[in-house]
């Protein structure tokens, strides 16, 4: 023995010595140690302030419920990870770990002020104290408040780690590897069927790894796990995956995992994520997830060397670690006394237990009273004394009254409690599964199963070793044979393991009455006292679910793995209700606090989406092109010269286009191909226009409405023969043109001959617009007659450009003579240049989307989506030419029908121009007929794009307003923070009216 | 007039030098022709002899004979696929015999990019983003579908136990590739 670490004991490697810091101070621990073990093993208890009070805390379990030890983890922010558990953090050379919630520092924090103002500070005083005066609360209090309570602190840089998600298939999840566990992997695996074995920790084994008296089969616990983890890793249908917590339960058998892969190495390999997340479907699952012990509920029993009993054993039997020198223990159950027996056997001197219980006894009592430890029955803990360390502890003896009577004070440096265990039944509620309430357990228990899931041991309330072994096989053979998997034949197990019962308490020990102003803590992580519990109560509250969310206990981080039993019995106590009358809170995933890493995985960056670029995309990259995101897409927005602001860009693309001709990747637009002997009936459903006799070969612009009759797409389609459409659709639409079609054609018209294909990404679509476009095309086409005559304004012709197969469109949204090549998108980058290249004698110019949409405006052509919001009917955009009057049917034709849908008032497409020529209005801005009324005014219409025109010089604007074709040629007002601006109405409008340009 | 114009892959720029990482291995595929096949159930067998290749019946179940595939995508649904053969020679032959039957035939060979995923643990990395079983139990070599990698649509088949074809549309064929190729940095 040296120090507080054993020189033989436990799973620790003493051939492998490990250096790390700890708030600044370095210290040694093994291989195989928790950061709370190798602490324990250099005397550090104190490791945290409290969340409210800023208490000093120690260590109080070994495990991952530990309400206290919480702390931040890693050499630089990049790597910096808060609130790990310091029960779970396994140690390497190097680790720097550090406290959180203290200023300046552990010993000495400022925050413990709190303590001060403790009887302020009650259930729900946030509701209360800080009520007035109301505008102090978020200048004042909120911020205030919430810099003293606090967890740990975010990092400042971004996480440099990698994570992965991974989704599997198994026959048999079995979560936990435990005695309970273990039984069910052995019993699942020889069925052959596909098994995987999860552990949150990072040995499998469970309870077993800290047991030192009984055996199985023969061999001493820790031979068995050994033996039983080499048999199950030599099966090639078994998977075994330590330091991997089942977190969350979703519907349908399917589980979240999250495998820490590299946090316990010293030099992780770069290649590694620190984390995996398994996405696991499970024909069926295994739950043997254990028991957590309780604490019990006494005055101040939240310093530090206040610790769980069997957490104690843990750190003796498990790490060979000597929590403290002498030891009182307060228990109302015999597994306390089974470490009282250990602890001795570490060296620990244990001055007395306390026992609830009036008259304990048992094989555990009789040979812990042979030992020599004096044995108090009837005797409860009425307070704590010590700073930053237990120093003593007063015993009582609980009267006839119920009422503990003189306290004696007896010294020690660990005080260890039990109050029995608690069945860890979280994943089972996660999975809608009904606990019921064992009564004698004080517990409650797994009732029927909603998903295709079995619990099995200790987390069914099933304790004793022999029954734990047993109830895990045959659970594993149950789930194998369920997932359809035969067993071979019976697994069994002998045992000598003496049982520790199933006493056990929850509430609040008696210890001076519902009026004593001791604290005793209920929900350490939240810093709720028993005085918190019982003042809701008083104040009225009585559903679990109430008090809960008034007094914050359990809705820490841990979600009340420690406290919700506690809490529960004392509202039972409280109100003289049964406790499943109080009620249970609901487990939520995760489990344990679940990184963001594993969440986000590889959608990090660039990969967070899929980033859509065309096949043109790299060469405006090249020219310098600015870019804009359109749906998934990236869209060139401009194309600037050296020195140009985007208004500069978009006034000089406007006028090359106007002035000469321009080039547009209008690759991104949607295209569906629509085939079939009944294509043209089809396209008369789906669209407000008559297609019945567009001719092959001509293009006609379709809108699209939904049931409701308001305008969903639009867009120009090609009739390429009597039985096949070439439709376009706007870029962000395509999806749901498609998969509202393909609705239709399958439930309301299956007996058409039409079939969809979408066509969005075949074809490669560039734009040559302007007056000079035809002149660019004529040498590189062939087969295709471009002449004003042969190929007027809204036709298709298929041939051939730069040698490849095209379907040219002639077609303009730009009101410029105009051609649209489609060719197959490996070509696409390849015709751009050989266009762009033919285009430069005659000055052709790139432009992007915000010059498309200028000259666009100019001509009055809406974009869905912009002049449309979901509301707007074709005639209120203008369209109302657009419906083909003498059609029997399409989609919406009803709803055009209702009386709303025509009244005069409806808001309506007009043009807007400012009386100030110069002013650009905001698109979105609110429109009024008197700005001179009263706030609030009555809003009579919106600026729906608004733009300033290089062609035009001055600014333009397109406008939703009520009835707005008749106030063309009244003046209507935008009001602005900087006032209102006067707005002439016009046609929606601007330039070539008569539309000469575009028939050139 | 310029010069012959090259087909550019959605790939290209990726597949020049992917990493050496055996154990899953991603290649660019041939070019290939590409046409969706969709009609009433009178014309599939015509389809079928007009491609070469008989339309396999079952649920996503593809077919191979000398360098052509029929994939099958849903009921009235088909991919066919013609490794480096010219699409507008394909399409004006199957078009030319499957005239008057009740179908739909559409060129799509430049609407996706295939490639390979291949090597021991081609599944393990696959499943980094597709949530299908890929045991050979449930994935067996000549099963094809449409499924998904992450947040992208893709047509996912099995020509052998350790080789996956992965066909996603052009713009989104590097999203799955990258991130493959990311996903399968653990086993470099």
């Amino acid at each position: 023995m040296s120090g507080f670490r054993h020189s033989t004991a436990g799973r620790v490697d003493r051939n492998k010595p490990v250096r790390f810091s700890f708030d600044g101070k370095t210290y040694q621990g093994f291989a195989g140690d928790t950061l709370a073990s190798a602490l324990l093993a250099n005397g550090v208890h104190l490791v945290g302030r409290s969340f409210k009070y800023h208490r000093p805390r120690g260590i109080v379990t070994a495990g991952s419920d530990e309400p206290n030890a919480l702390v931040g983890i890693g050499a630089d922010e990049a790597h910096y990870a808060p609130n790990m558990r310091a029960t779970q953090v396994e140690i390497y050379d190097g680790l720097v770990a550090e406290s959180q919630n203290r200023w300046p520092s552990l010993g000495f924090d400022v925050g413990a002020v709190n303590e001060t103002f403790a009887p302020f500070l009650s259930a729900g005083f946030y509701y209360k104290t800080f009520m007035w005066p109301p505008k102090a609360w978020a200048k004042l209090y909120e911020p205030l408040i919430r810099r003293a309570a606090g967890l740990g602190r975010a990092p400042t840089q971004a996480d440099a780690d990698r994570y992965t998600q991974v989704y599997a298939h198994c026959d048999v999840l079995v979560v936990g590897s435990g005695p309970a566990g273990l039984a069910a992997a052995l019993a699942a695996a020889t069925t052959g069927g596909k098994v995987f074995v999860c552990d949150e920790q990072s040995e499998m084994g469970g309870s077993l790894l800290a047991e030192t008296t009984a055996t199985i089969d023969g061999l001493s616990a820790r031979d068995w796990v050994a033996r039983a983890l080499a048999d199950l890793a030599a099966r090639p249908n078994v998977t075994l995956m330590p330091r991997t917590t089942a977190f969350g339960w979703y519907p349908h058998n399917f589980l979240g995992l999250c495998e820490r892969i590299t946090d316990h190495m010293a030099k992780a390999d770069p290649k590694l994520p620190r984390e995996r997340l398994w996405q696991i479907r499970a024909k069926e699952v295994v739950l043997a997830t254990g028991a957590l012990e309780r604490p019990l509920v006494f005055p101040d029993n939240d310093r530090p060397g206040v610790m769980m009993a069997e957490a104690a054993r843990i750190y003796a039997n498990r790490f060979g670690v000597k929590p403290g020198d002498k030891a009182v223990i307060f228990t109302a159950c015999d597994s306390a006394y089974r470490a009282a027996l250990d602890l001795m056997a570490a060296g620990v001197a244990i001055a007395t237990i306390a026992d609830l219980r009036a008259a304990p006894c048992g094989p555990w009592i009789d040979r812990v009273r042979s030992a020599g430890i004096a044995i108090r029955a009837g005797t409860v803990v009425t307070g704590t004394t010590g700073r930053l360390r237990i120093d003593s502890v007063s015993l009582a003896t609980v009267g006839i009254d119920g009422n503990p009577g003189s306290s004696e004070n007896i010294a020690c440096d660990l005080l260890l409690m039990s109050g029995g265990f608690t069945p860890s039944v979280h994943l089972f509620s996660q999975s809608r599964g009904k606990l019921v309430y064992d009564e004698a357990l004080q517990a409650y228990l797994p009732g029927i199963s909603v998903e295709r899931e079995r619990s099995a041991g200790a987390c069914r309330g099933i304790y004793d070793l022999d029954k734990v072994l047993s109830n895990g096989a045959a659970s594993g053979t149950g789930a194998a044979k369920a997932a359809g998997f035969a067993a071979a034949d019976t697994i069994t197990f002998s045992t000598t393991a003496d049982s520790v019962g199933t006493d056990g308490f929850i509430g609040v020990t008696p210890f001076g009455g519902p009026s004593s102003k001791a604290r005793a803590w209920i929900d350490f992580q939240n810093d709720v006292t028993a005085k918190d519990v019982r003042l809701a109560i008083r104040e009225g509250f009585r559903s679990i679910e109430h008090v809960k969310r008034y007094t914050t206990t359990g809705m820490a981080t841990d979600q009340g793995k420690t406290s919700n039993m506690n809490a529960l019995g004392l509202v039972s106590e409280t109100l003289k209700v049964p406790v499943p009358q109080v009620g249970l809170t609901t487990f939520r995933p995760p489990y344990t606090p679940t990184t963001f890493g594993i969440f986000a995985g590889q959608s990090r960056g660039d990969m967070f989406d899929p980033l859509r670029k065309t096949p043109i995309h790299d060469w405006a990259a090249e020219q310098g092109a600015a870019f804009e995101d359109i749906s998934l897409w990236k869209r060139a927005h401009y194309f600037p010269k050296r020195g140009e602001d985007i208004h500069a860009a978009v006034a000089r693309e406007c006028k090359a286009t106007r002035g000469a001709v321009g080039i547009f990747d209008a690759s991104t637009l949607g295209k569906i191909e629509v085939v079939g002997k009944d294509a043209a009936e089809f396209m008369n459903r789906m669209y407000t226009n008559a297609w019945t006799k567009l001719e092959p070969g001509r293009l006609r612009y379709g809108v699209m409405l939904r049931e409701d009759g308001f305008v969903m797409d639009d867009g120009v389609v090609g009739r390429m023969a009597t039985d096949r459409f070439h439709i376009t659709t706007t870029t962000g639409g395509a999806p749901r043109v498609l998969s509202m079609m393909e609705d239709y054609l399958q439930t309301e018209w299956p007996g058409l001959d039409v079939w969809l294909t979408s066509t969005t990404e075949e074809w490669a679509v560039i734009a040559v617009q302007g007056p000079l476009a035809r002149k660019v095309l004529e040498p590189l086409v062939e087969g295709i007659d471009l002449s004003r005559e042969a190929m007027p304004h809204m036709s298709v012709r298929e041939g051939r450009i730069c040698g490849v197969p095209t379907r040219l469109f002639r077609v303009s949204f730009t009101g410029e003579l105009g051609f649209e090549v489609n060719v197959p998108a490996g070509y696409g980058r390849a015709v751009w240049e050989a266009i762009f290249a033919a285009g430069q004698p005659h000055g052709m110019t790139p432009y992007g989307t915000e010059t498309m949409h200028v000259l666009r405006a100019e001509k009055g052509f809406i974009i869905v989506g912009q002049e449309t919001d979901g509301t707007v009917t074709p005639d209120d955009a203008g369209l109302g030419w657009a419906i083909g009057k003498a059609k029997k049917d399409f989609v919406g034709k009803r709803s055009l029908a209702r009386p709303a849908m025509t009244a005069s008032d409806r808001k309506q497409l007009v043009g807007l121009l400012t009386v100030d020529s110069k002013t650009v209005l905001e698109e979105g801005a609110q429109i009024v007929a008197d700005p001179a009324q009263p706030i609030p005014m009555t809003m009579i219409g919106h600026v729906t794009s608004s733009y300033w025109s290089a062609t035009l010089d001055r600014s333009i604007a397109l406008a939703l307003v009520r009835g707005g074709r008749a106030r063309v040629g009244t003046r209507l007002s935008v009001p602005m923070p900087s006032g209102p601006i006067t707005v002439e109405v016009v046609e929606p409008i601007f330039y070539d009216a008569k539309g000469a340009r575009l028939d050139a | 007039m310029p010069d012959l114009i090259q087909r550019q892959g959605a790939l290209d720029r990726f597949a020049a030098a992917p990493r050496n990482i055996p154990a899953a291995a991603l290649s660019v595929l041939p070019d290939s022709a590409r046409l969706s096949f969709r009609g009433r159930p009178s014309a599939i067998d015509a389809a079928g002899a007009a491609f070469g290749v008989a339309l396999p019946r079952d649920a996503c179940r593809f077919a191979v004979k000398r360098g052509r595939t029929a994939f099958w995508l849903g009921p009235d649904e088909w991919l066919l696929q013609s490794e480096g053969e010219d699409p507008a020679t394909l399409f004006a032959d199957m078009s030319g015999k499957l005239a008057g039957q009740s179908c739909s035939l559409v060129d799509v060979s430049h609407r996706s990019q295939a490639f390979a995923l291949s090597g021991p643990q081609a599944a393990y990395v696959l499943n980094h983003g597709c949530p299908l079983d890929l045991s050979l139990a449930t994935f067996p070599v000549g099963m094809c579908t449409r499924t998904i990698y992450a947040k992208a649509t893709i047509m996912l088949s099995r020509p052998a136990s350790d080789i996956f074809h992965i066909d996603a549309w052009r713009s989104f064929a590097p999203y799955v590739w990258q991130l493959l190729d990311e996903a399968r940095s653990e086993l470099a």
